[in-house]
């Protein structure tokens, strides 16, 4: 069950841009928006196809966030592209008032997410984006985990009315999940059946949750894996099913522990199903320069972090 | 209003009561009996500084989109006229909140692109106070519209000089408003906002200057809590509620007392 056909190794933010394009294609009320970072959110083929539904609008995000508010009362459907930082952080207001309290269909599309932005360093690195659109009413948020996935989401949020938040990255990653795939807003995937620790993640850490699976299964430790793709709304009955087999849970997510994954799966199961859970992620500190690998190892986010909080969360279990 | 429920924005909301009524029952091509989101085919119109909510529900009343009855529940718990407004509660007549100030003019940018994708001629006004005008976003707006050619917006914005803290002239001044849009590549006309006259010809010239490459904007000189004297040209009412003498003293004043109260 732990096998999977590697792909390629790809960039999930190519996934949006190619997803973007391909839902340009089937929907002629799609339209882009960027901030001066066409490239780096791989938009060049949306633009180049579509120049008469892709606005540039400079440096200028707060504008971007409005004009995409504004643009769908005319029935299109603004899909907008720049860093997470300056997708979350810097336009909240514009965010909170205009597009989700107005709720305006207007899909904020992240890329440079986390500490994989590398050497840029903190200011760039946003690992408080998650926590900021989990808590605005009417949002919904996903950060897929790979090349796939984030084409198959990017297509599925085009045909989903209402405002959402997708994060994805810079860094090449493996692409293993199916190119055919079917994405589902708020189902969970259920990557593999185990019986003695869950282990949930989301975006990048997906990948490190596998080879954190393999090396446990090795040792003869029965890993129950989800992918949770959709942070909110959170399929609360696949997080709660996988607790109850297990009874420890450990979450991964390339973000703070504080408002991310682990604060939703961690709420999930306090009211539903209360088992031990372990969190790997960054903890409460900003990032710094450095090769992504290397902020990766540093901050605690490899699959060697994941099998060490599966031993501190089996260590706590309760047995019967 | 603002008097029945002790709150609101009384002075701004007073001085745009005649650019309301010359926008909804002179100006706008409008069809409140088929109002929807998307307004294709009509007019839209987008209210930035939503603290002047007072007045732009009077209007949206009186022009059809809902019952003047309704202008009772303002600011009360449940109502759809929120202090400022919304669609949350999907109130006939608004189309995105607005309270935040600064937001407005991207938003009415964006639906006047939507049109131009939609091949619609109809055309989008938006309104913004003066002291709206201290956040950066509006610049980035208006620096985007001209470089778009955005030429089916016309925007205005109530010149009443005042603000919360004081005149803008003490608090953050604005320059020479005319020389900045101008600089920033709109096409500017000034008015008297307190002058239906004066309104409805600058709006007529503001609309045949739409259409020419250049986003426009009305330059409206106004007075804060016009028609009434203790109100007029202060800062004061900017966000406070009249009591019952003020109520009744300023009742006194205005030629014809409105129903609301």
């Amino acid at each position: 069950m732990l096998d999977y056909t590697i792909y390629n190794s790809q960039d999930t933010r190519s996934g949006f841009g190619d997803g973007l394009l391909e839902a340009g294609r089937r929907n002629p009320k799609v339209v882009g928006l960027c901030a001066d970072l066409t490239g780096s959110l791989k938009m060049d083929a949306f633009r180049k196809e579509f120049p008469d539904r892709f606005f540039q609008t400079g440096i200028a995000e707060a504008n971007m966030m409005g004009l995409a508010a504004g643009m769908t009362i005319g029935g299109f459907i603004p899909f907008t592209g720049t860093f997470a930082n300056f997708s979350t952080g810097r336009v909240y207001d514009q965010i909170r008032q205009s597009i989700a309290y107005s709720h305006k269909n207007v899909k904020i599309c992240a890329s440079h997410a986390g500490l994989t932005l590398g050497e840029d360093g903190a200011t760039h690195q946003i690992l408080e984006d998650l926590g900021m659109m989990n808590m605005l009413p009417h949002m919904t948020v996903i950060n897929p985990c790979d090349y796939n996935q984030t084409k198959a989401a990017t297509m599925a949020i085009a045909e989903h009315h209402g405002p959402v938040y997708l994060r994805f990255g810079r860094p090449k990653v493996p692409n293993f999940t199916a190119p055919d795939q079917k994405f589902i807003i708020g189902k969970a995937w259920h990557m593999n059946s185990g019986t003695d620790v869950s282990i949930i993640a989301t975006g990048h850490l997906v990948w490190k949750a596998v080879e954190a699976a393999r090396a446990l299964a090795a040792e003869g430790v029965s890993v129950d894996l989800i992918n949770i793709h959709t942070i909110k709304p959170l399929d609360v009955e696949a997080v709660v099913q996988s607790a109850s087999r297990t009874g420890a849970v450990v979450t991964a997510e390339e973000h703070q522990i504080n408002g991310g994954l682990g604060s939703v799966v961690a709420q999930a199961l306090s009211l539903h199903q209360p088992v031990p859970i372990e969190f790997v992620g960054v903890r409460d500190t900003f990032g710094e320069s450095g090769t992504p690998e290397q902020l990766m190892t540093k901050y605690g986010l490899e699959a060697t972090n994941i099998v060490q909080a599966v031993r501190q969360v089996m260590a706590r279990k309760v047995h019967a | 209003m603002v008097h029945a429920v002790n709150s609101g924005h009384p002075g701004g909301s007073l001085g745009c009561t005649e650019y309301f009524t010359a926008l909804y029952f002179h100006e706008l091509r409008i069809d409140p009996s088929k109002w929807n989101m998307d307004g294709t085919g009509e007019d839209l119109f987008f209210l930035s500084n939503g603290h002047i909510s007072p007045v732009w529900y009077s209007v949206l009343a009186r022009r059809g989109y809902f019952s003047t009855a309704e202008l009772a529940t303002f600011r009360k718990i449940n109502t759809r006229l929120q202090g400022h407004p919304t669609t949350h509660e999907g109130l006939p007549g608004v189309r995105v909140a607005s309270g935040s100030l600064g937001q407005g003019l991207s938003v009415a940018l964006g639906a006047a692109q939507a049109k131009k994708l939609n091949n619609d001629k109809t055309l989008v006004y938006s309104l913004h106070g003066d002291g709206e005008l201290q956040e950066g976003q509006i610049w980035e707006a208006a620096m985007y519209a001209a470089h778009h050619k955005v030429d089916n917006i016309i925007s205005t914005v109530d010149v009443n000089g005042q603000q919360i803290d004081g005149s803008t002239e003490e608090v953050m001044s604005l320059g020479n408003l005319e020389d900045k849009w101008k600089a920033f590549g709109w096409d500017v006309l000034t008015t008297d906002g307190n002058s239906i006259e004066s309104l409805l010809s600058t709006l007529a010239e503001a609309k045949n200057r739409t259409g020419k490459g250049k986003p426009v904007m009305i330059l409206m000189t106004t007075s804060m809590g016009k028609g009434v004297d203790f109100m007029e040209g202060t800062h004061k009412w900017h966000g406070v509620a009249p009591n019952d003498a003020e109520l009744e003293k300023a009742l006194g004043q205005l030629e014809e007392t409105l129903g609301d109260y």
